[in-house]
């Protein structure tokens, strides 16, 4: 993992709903085998960020490089493609409710691998034995709890063995325990799998406790204010909002962000 | 202990000192309330207030200090806050802090003109995204073709089931009834002329051409359509079909193609059965109310219809199947992400595949009344 070559890049991106921009001018880039963890209040553009890496929503202007290739300016099959190589656990989960915990798994194995039934299911077994819900296999996602649903979301993401994996809030709605246990999963799948990961969170703890490298995204200004380790940022940060967010100081936050 | 709540005055060299007393809580009995704009008039040069009196209070006088307060501001008379409890203090200056400001909401207090505009954007949008969903269910269907779909076969035999033989009861009581019914207002118009026997043809002929297909499509509308936008609508607010296509699924292949291929296939078959099902509540009618010889009702039934009749009925509710899947289908895949929004593709799926079947019907009537069929 001293490999120093950016996996994924963002040049200049600008992100809007019609006339109405989200933000502009981000650029950043993620070396391979890291965390990058986005941050910025609610409403900020995170999620709406994380639309754009993951293919979703066609960027306002700017471009996105996966290990070099413009994925906005590409054709549909390369997209496809490396589509294939990201995993997303969404906030909520976003299992397939009419299908079962372990089809949800295998779906992905079954449509775009030419492995056999026995196969398949050995390895829905140890993906589900990864994330910790050996034999749930036969559950419908209504039936576990959130928790649950989440590393059943973790182990669908991490189904193909991708080398992106994404993280939407991965921590929302999650007790503390729960969710540091889910962030020490997400360490040792990223040592294991050699994975990338990019998480989008405001949960200072979570940040600590992962990031290599993160990005802040700001309401006002509607662009990047920072990156970097958030250890260093905290602390080093030429904006105010960032040592205050990172430091968790929400009263002379606001003060500092409306003086006038 | 609780004393009334009141509001009293006193003024002194031009500085208006309010006194509030007694109990100021959301469950206390109504107090008097002073017409401030009369109060605060021309000479008044401050506010202050005074709270010894005052035993309880909430966001009751919190909402009271808020309205003298801002009169006051208006009229720019200085206001004091001293005398009041420091809890209250920080409330009304936590009220004041401007933390978010939220965004500019164009179509607030439009007027007319740019009404009928954002509507007719609106509508056009609509066509456009009508047009747009054609087109990727002809693409759709080239990749079902060259095999190039993904879907899972489970799904189609599973819509194949749910469109077909699990809505036959509903169909076949409602077929039965309007057969029923058709042969009960016929016999009654048709007696006046010794014409009875014609009930086998009215019935035979309405059913097959017209009602069969109707009802049959119109109750698919309520029972498939429905589910259809609901199912994809949900799947929407929970973040399923960006799962789908994050994974490089499309989306259309797997959750609309096994629905509308479902659909269409079942379609006149149910249609079929439909018009069955009718003819033998007319049958029931002739025979047990008019004195037709069952023989001579089938007869006559036989007589009436030819198989052109039934290309009819066949053709059209295979466009209705597709009307029902397309709009189901649309509505579910445009859903916003909340609960309401997918009570609102519901109700629109069901509302448009309805209007759009009866359009098409009077379409393929005025159509195959040309050609002479």
């Amino acid at each position: 993992m001293t490999d120093q070559t950016p996996l994924i890049e963002v040049k200049n991106l600008t992100m809007a709903y019609g006339d109405f921009i989200i933000q502009k001018d981000i650029t950043f880039s993620v070396i391979k085998g890291s965390i990058l963890t986005i941050m910025g209040e609610s409403g900020c553009g995170k999620s709406t960020l994380l639309r754009h890496l993951t293919g979703l929503k066609s960027p306002a202007a700017g471009n996105i490089f996966f290990s070099g290739t413009d994925f906005w300016h590409c054709s549909h099959k390369t997209q496809v493609q490396l589509l294939q190589r990201c995993g997303v656990l969404y906030q909520s989960g976003a299992l397939w409710s009419s299908m079962s915990i372990g089809e949800n798994i295998a779906l992905p194995l079954r449509q775009f691998t030419k492995l056999s039934q026995d196969e398949i299911h050995d390895l829905v077994e140890l993906k589900l034995a990864l994330v910790g819900l050996k034999g749930f296999s036969d559950y419908l996602p209504a039936a576990i709890s959130g928790g649950m649903r989440k590393r059943a979301g973790l182990a669908r993401a991490i189904a193909l063995d991708p080398d992106i994996l994404f993280f939407d809030e991965p921590s929302a709605g999650l007790d503390p325990i729960s969710s540091s246990m889910l962030d020490d999963l997400i360490l040792e799948l990223r040592d294991s799998l050699g994975a990338t990961v990019i998480i989008v969170t405001h949960e200072l703890p979570s940040i600590f406790a992962l990031a290599d490298d993160s990005i802040f995204l700001d309401t006002e200004s509607r662009t990047m204010l920072a990156t970097g380790d958030p250890k260093i940022l905290a602390t080093e940060s030429d904006s105010i909002k960032v040592r205050k967010f990172l430091s968790r100081n929400s009263s002379s936050f606001k003060n500092g962000a409306h003086s006038s | 202990m609780n004393k009334e709540c009141s509001l009293t005055t006193s003024q002194e060299d031009n500085i208006l000192c309010l006194r509030f007393s007694g109990s100021w809580t959301i469950r206390d009995k109504q107090c008097q309330q002073l017409d401030l704009n009369k109060i605060l008039l021309g000479k008044i040069q401050g506010l202050t207030f005074n709270t010894t009196d005052l035993t309880k209070w909430d966001s009751r006088m919190l909402v009271t200090l808020v309205n003298v307060i801002q009169t006051a501001n208006a009229k720019s008379i200085p206001v004091h806050e001293e005398g009041l409890p420091a809890g209250i203090r920080n409330l009304l200056q936590l009220t004041r802090k401007k933390v978010l400001t939220p965004p500019q909401n164009r179509t607030n207090n439009a007027g007319f003109f740019t009404f009928i505009g954002l509507q007719s954007s609106i509508f056009v949008k609509q066509v456009l995204q009508h047009l747009a969903f054609t087109g990727k269910i002809f693409l759709s269907y080239m990749r079902f073709y060259s095999g190039q779909a993904r879907f899972l076969k489970r799904d189609l035999s599973y819509f194949l089931f749910d469109c077909g033989p699990k809505a036959l009861p509903i169909v076949t009581l409602i077929a039965f009834l309007v057969g029923f019914t058709l042969a009960f207002i016929g016999a009654v118009q048709l007696q006046m002329f010794g014409a009875d026997i014609f009930v086998a043809n009215l019935v035979g002929l309405t059913m097959v051409r017209e009602m069969g297909p109707m009802m049959a499509a119109i109750i698919m509308a309520g029972r498939t359509g429905a589910a259809f936008a609901a199912q994809l609508g949900t799947m929407q607010v929970n973040e399923e079909i960006d799962a789908l296509q994050t994974m490089g699924l499309n989306p259309f292949d797997f959750l609309v193609l096994p629905r509308m291929t479902a659909l269409v296939i079942m379609m006149p078959m149910l249609a079929v059965w439909a018009d069955l099902v009718g003819i033998l509540g007319g049958f029931f009618i002739g025979v047990f109310s008019l004195d037709i010889s069952p023989n001579l009702y089938f007869q006559q039934t036989v007589k009436a219809i030819h198989l052109n009749h039934f290309m009819v009925g066949i053709i059209k509710s295979f466009f209705f199947g597709y009307i029902i899947a397309f709009c189901g289908c649309l509505k579910g895949m445009s859903c916003g992400r909340s609960a309401d929004a997918v009570g609102k593709s519901t109700t629109s799926a069901v509302v448009s595949s309805i209007v759009f079947i009866v359009i098409a019907d009077a379409l393929f009537t005025f159509f195959f009344n040309l050609i002479g069929i």
